[in-house]
């Protein structure tokens, strides 16, 4: 790769994905907020508001932590976990809603609404909203807020109202339908908070840009700790932030492979999972053009995961982007291989992972044992796994 | 010219208004949509929109999305909306027919495809809720090759200068949302709508269908005296929604709702 990646172009697009694809409604709202994000993007004081920020309030840098045991205990590459777990809030999606929450102050705007699948994203944007003081409403699936109750109770703790979702699947697709209703409908003094690389331009290249810092982090970090570039990236992929994140400053260094796993559920050959990249096919949601899980009538197909975060249809199509042209490669764990990691990480190193993050976990497992000794893999941390006592409790026929 | 332009012509001479009306295709079953759709025309419609159902439905309210739902039970789809279509055209060859939906059903089948497919099942309109113009140059050709109308939807924060795009390269009518929302909610403001539709004529010379609140006779009626077209859907549905246990009586509200509508309108 001689020229330097420049994606999206100017409407949003990404080759054939991308794109803006909303009711006409939603039109003059995502001008004003192209509009706001190209013109603070630049902007010395807003970068400078973002960056004390997420170091004072997030707490950043977050550590590169050299995973010694697991390593060995592994017996190939050396495994370097980019601890996004311990962030304010427990995982990366705060640096996105502090950044959006900051742009939100700054167009004035009085009420934040956002969707929610495992709750991460609601309790990142309730705590930024009430550091500013702004009414916040976070949409979550009904069928989420039953598995995600500790974080339903956070959200509220907070001050936000969480709107359980009864219609579809009752999970993150339908609170993000729902969210586009709330905005359609309230869109003079709302601003909408989304929580990953999805939705119409220019959210996935936004939410990027915001989570590129740890990308950035670790890319210097790697230097300064190991002294060189590592081999391979490894990040989960629901809607795909932390993986967009972390690749995104090194797209345009070929010699780091960017591995991005999916969630493949019971299995992708039992057709319950949550796998677009892997096993969907391109199509429209959400406002963008992507890889879904649709049928052959274009209708959305109902996911699985074990983990809410990646129970979605589709997937941020800069992903879609990466996958076509090979810069990027995307595989999948099922729920039981995502246990399996979730369990090592915990054992081995003293880190409850988040089920999310637990799936890149499992596939370290896979691919560090294939490699030299030499090699170097980060791995997103991208979650705590406090969320998830009660789920894993309840797995294990265990009361809290 | 299209069946579209020939109705609103046909109209604007008579001065009367038209009276478009919503259903999605398939709901409660595929059985009952062509008998109602020929019933709403004898009612007094001048023109279908036949929605295809979504899983997705998100500029939809409630009632739709559960009118999608039900309709997804029976399997229903953007191909056997067509089929209704060419059943539908056996016996009525005059009323103007719009397909409206969301892209991925489309995106699914391929352009192409539903072009050919929707120009054999003589469909004269085609609206993509999700399918802003700055998206819309690839169908929109193979569209309106094919003498098929592609409709744009206007909100009430939409500028002259999305007004005058739409008239660019949409055809058929343009369709004025009236409020901020999704379909089924809200009240209509006479003097937002009226002075909009004022804006919107002033740089269009399109037929303007105002849709979005209109619910029974007086606001069909409060709509026609200001806009060239009246769009009703949510209301229509709701009465499918209350009489699942017996279809006739559904029908037959629907009917007594649009003749109460047509007969407002017209005086």
């Amino acid at each position: 790769m001689t020229e330097k990646y420049t994606m999206p172009d100017s409407r949003g697009h990404f080759g054939p994905y991308g794109g803006v694809f909303v009711a006409e409604t939603l039109i003059p709202p995502i001008q004003e907020l192209t509009a706001a994000y190209q013109k603070y993007l630049n902007d010395p004081d807003f970068i400078a508001e973002l960056d004390n920020d997420l170091a004072h309030y997030v707490g950043r840098p977050s550590p590169l932590y050299y995973a010694e045991r697991w390593t060995r205990e592994l017996g190939g590459a050396q495994i370097y976990l980019k601890r996004e777990d311990l962030n304010h809030t427990g995982s990366h999606k705060i640096n996105n809603t502090v950044g959006q929450a900051l742009l939100a102050k700054r167009m004035g705007k009085t009420r934040i609404i956002a969707e929610t699948g495992a709750g991460q994203h609601g309790v990142a944007t309730a705590t930024v909203a009430a550091r500013l003081g702004l009414e916040c409403v976070v949409y979550m699936g009904a069928v989420d807020v039953a598995r995600q109750s500790l974080n339903v109770y956070r959200m509220k703790l907070l001050g936000a109202t969480v709107v359980a979702v009864e219609s579809g699947s009752k999970t993150l697709k339908d609170a993000l339908n729902e969210a586009l209703r709330d905005w359609v409908t309230n869109v003079d003094n709302t601003f909408y908070i989304i929580g990953t690389v999805a939705g119409p331009h220019p959210y996935p290249a936004m939410v990027r840009d915001f989570q590129a810092i740890l990308g950035r982090e670790a890319k210097q970090q790697c230097l300064e700790q190991a002294g060189r570039m590592p081999n391979a990236l490894v990040a989960c992929v629901g809607g795909g932030s932390n993986a967009m994140g972390l690749f995104y400053p090194f797209i345009d260094d070929p010699a780091v492979k960017l591995i991005g796993v999916e969630a493949a559920g019971d299995g992708v050959a039992t057709g319950r999972h949550s796998a677009p990249l892997c096993a969907g096919r391109p199509g429209v949601l959400h406002g963008n053009r992507t890889y879904l899980m649709a049928d052959d009538d274009g209708e959305i197909i109902e996911t699985h995961s074990i983990s809410a975060g990646l129970d979605y249809p589709g997937v941020g199509p800069e992903h879609a982007w990466l996958k076509d042209s090979g810069r990027a490669q995307y595989v999948n764990i099922t729920d039981t291989e995502a246990l399996e990691g979730f369990y090592a990480l915990t054992r081995m190193e003293g880190i409850i992972p988040a089920l999310e993050s637990s799936h890149a976990m499992a596939y370290t497992m896979k691919l560090a044992p294939t490699m030299n000794k030499d090699e170097i893999i980060i791995v997103n941390l991208s979650g705590r796994g406090d969320k998830d006592m009660q789920t894993m409790a309840k797995r294990e026929g265990i009361e809290l | 010219m299209s069946r579209l332009a020939v109705k609103f012509e046909d109209l604007a001479k008579a001065g009367r208004k038209a009276l478009v009306a919503y259903i999605t295709a398939g709901d409660p079953n595929p059985e009952f949509t062509v008998p109602l759709m020929h019933a709403m025309v004898e009612a007094g419609v001048d023109v279908i929109e036949l929605g295809v159902p979504f899983s997705d439905p998100m500029a939809d309210g409630p009632v739709i999305q559960r009118a999608c739902e039900r309709a997804l039970l029976h399997k229903m789809s953007l191909r056997r909306t067509l089929a209704m279509a060419i059943e539908f055209r056996k016996i009525d060859q005059n009323t103007p027919l719009v397909i409206m939906g969301y892209l991925n059903p489309i995106e699914a089948m391929g352009y192409e495809e539903f072009a050919n497919a929707a120009q054999r099942a003589e469909v004269d309109g085609v609206l993509t809720v999700d399918l802003p113009p700055e998206e819309a140059e690839a169908s929109t050709e193979l569209l309106k090759a094919r003498g098929i109308d592609p409709i744009f939807l206007l909100a009430p924060n939409s500028t002259p200068e999305r007004v005058r795009l739409m008239t660019a390269i949409g055809s058929g009518y343009l369709y004025y949302v009236s409020l901020k929302g999704v379909t089924g909610a809200g009240h209509l403001n006479t003097v937002d709508v009226s002075n909009k539709v004022a804006e919107i004529k002033a740089n269009s010379n399109l037929p303007i269908a105002v849709g979005f609140g209109v619910k029974d006779a007086i606001t069909a009626k409060t709509v026609a005296d200001i806009a060239d077209g009246v769009v009703v859907g949510s209301a229509l549905i709701s009465k499918i929604e209350t009489n699942q246990d017996d279809l006739v009586r559904a029908r037959s509200q629907i009917v007594e709702l649009l003749s109460a509508m047509r007969q407002a309108m017209d005086n």
